[in-house]
């Protein structure tokens, strides 16, 4: 499992744009690099980063190698009302990863 | 009295002057403010699907010097109310001399406050980026940005 980092703020008042960031510990191996012994390295990314609030796709993102190592993405969200937010991560060599967070609204 | 500028060396001087302008004129006209390169425009009909494209709306944040390629930070930014009937449907970036010029394909939702996308991306060299949003009227809008690379993100 990658180490990940989720910030959201855990309360928000009911309209407030709330900023949620992640990053999630990947290399981000982008198939054309030479390892020690001189061969390419094959190629190990995430592809596909997908943010559910409440079960619904809020915001999802296709990744290619041109995003940087530990990829980080952020985005502003509306709170309207509180709920569970579920991240998830897919990528090369079977890579699937969900992580959660939840957001209060008063 | 004799004139302190002698005919000839104030030829000189005005064939010089002329010569700078017309170096600068030169200058402008080969390289435009705005022309977007070729790579960019094949990479973006992938997104388009042809449709045409407008500047604007779309602010593609970056530092113009980059000092390292391997993590850039980028922000998007899209003017847009984000309503359910006057939203951005998706944000594009692509690149003009990295291996891929593919760089991240974002969905967006109305339930994003606004149109805004962070991420941190790889640069091989001093090249060309481009940014594309699509609205939910189907429209598509652009902005691209030149930035000078001082040392390229490793992808050999």
């Amino acid at each position: 499992m990658a180490r990940t980092l989720i910030q959201v703020p855990p309360t928000a008042k009911r309209g407030e744009v709330v900023e949620v960031r992640t990053l999630i510990a990947h290399t981000m191996e982008t198939g054309y690099r030479a390892g020690a012994d001189g061969r390419t390295l094959p190629r190990d990314i995430i592809r596909r980063f997908t943010c559910r609030f409440n079960g619904e796709v809020v915001f999802s993102a296709d990744l290619h190698p041109a995003i940087a190592a530990n990829p980080y993405i952020a985005f502003p969200l509306r709170a309207t009302v509180s709920g569970k937010l579920t991240f998830t991560w897919e990528g090369d060599n079977g890579l699937s990863q969900t992580e959660s967070a939840t957001l209060t609204v008063t | 009295m004799t004139n302190p500028v002698a005919p000839s060396a104030l030829s000189r001087t005005i064939s010089r002057r002329s010569l700078l302008l017309a170096g600068g004129a030169l200058a402008f006209s080969v390289r435009p403010a705005h022309a977007m390169a070729d790579e960019l425009v094949a990479a973006m009909r992938g997104f388009t699907g042809g449709a045409a494209t407008r500047e604007g709306r779309v602010k593609l944040d970056i530092e113009p010097l980059v000092e390292n390629g391997n993590a850039v930070p980028i922000t998007v930014t899209v003017d847009s109310p984000m309503t359910a009937d006057n939203h951005v449907r998706a944000i594009a970036v692509f690149n003009q001399k990295n291996p891929q010029h593919d760089v991240i394909v974002a969905t967006l939702s109305p339930a994003l406050a606004q149109a805004r996308l962070a991420t941190r991306i790889r640069l091989a060299t001093t090249q060309q980026l481009v940014a594309v949003a699509r609205l939910s009227d189907g429209s598509y809008w652009t902005h691209s940005v030149d930035v000078i690379v001082t040392l390229a993100a490793c992808l050999e």
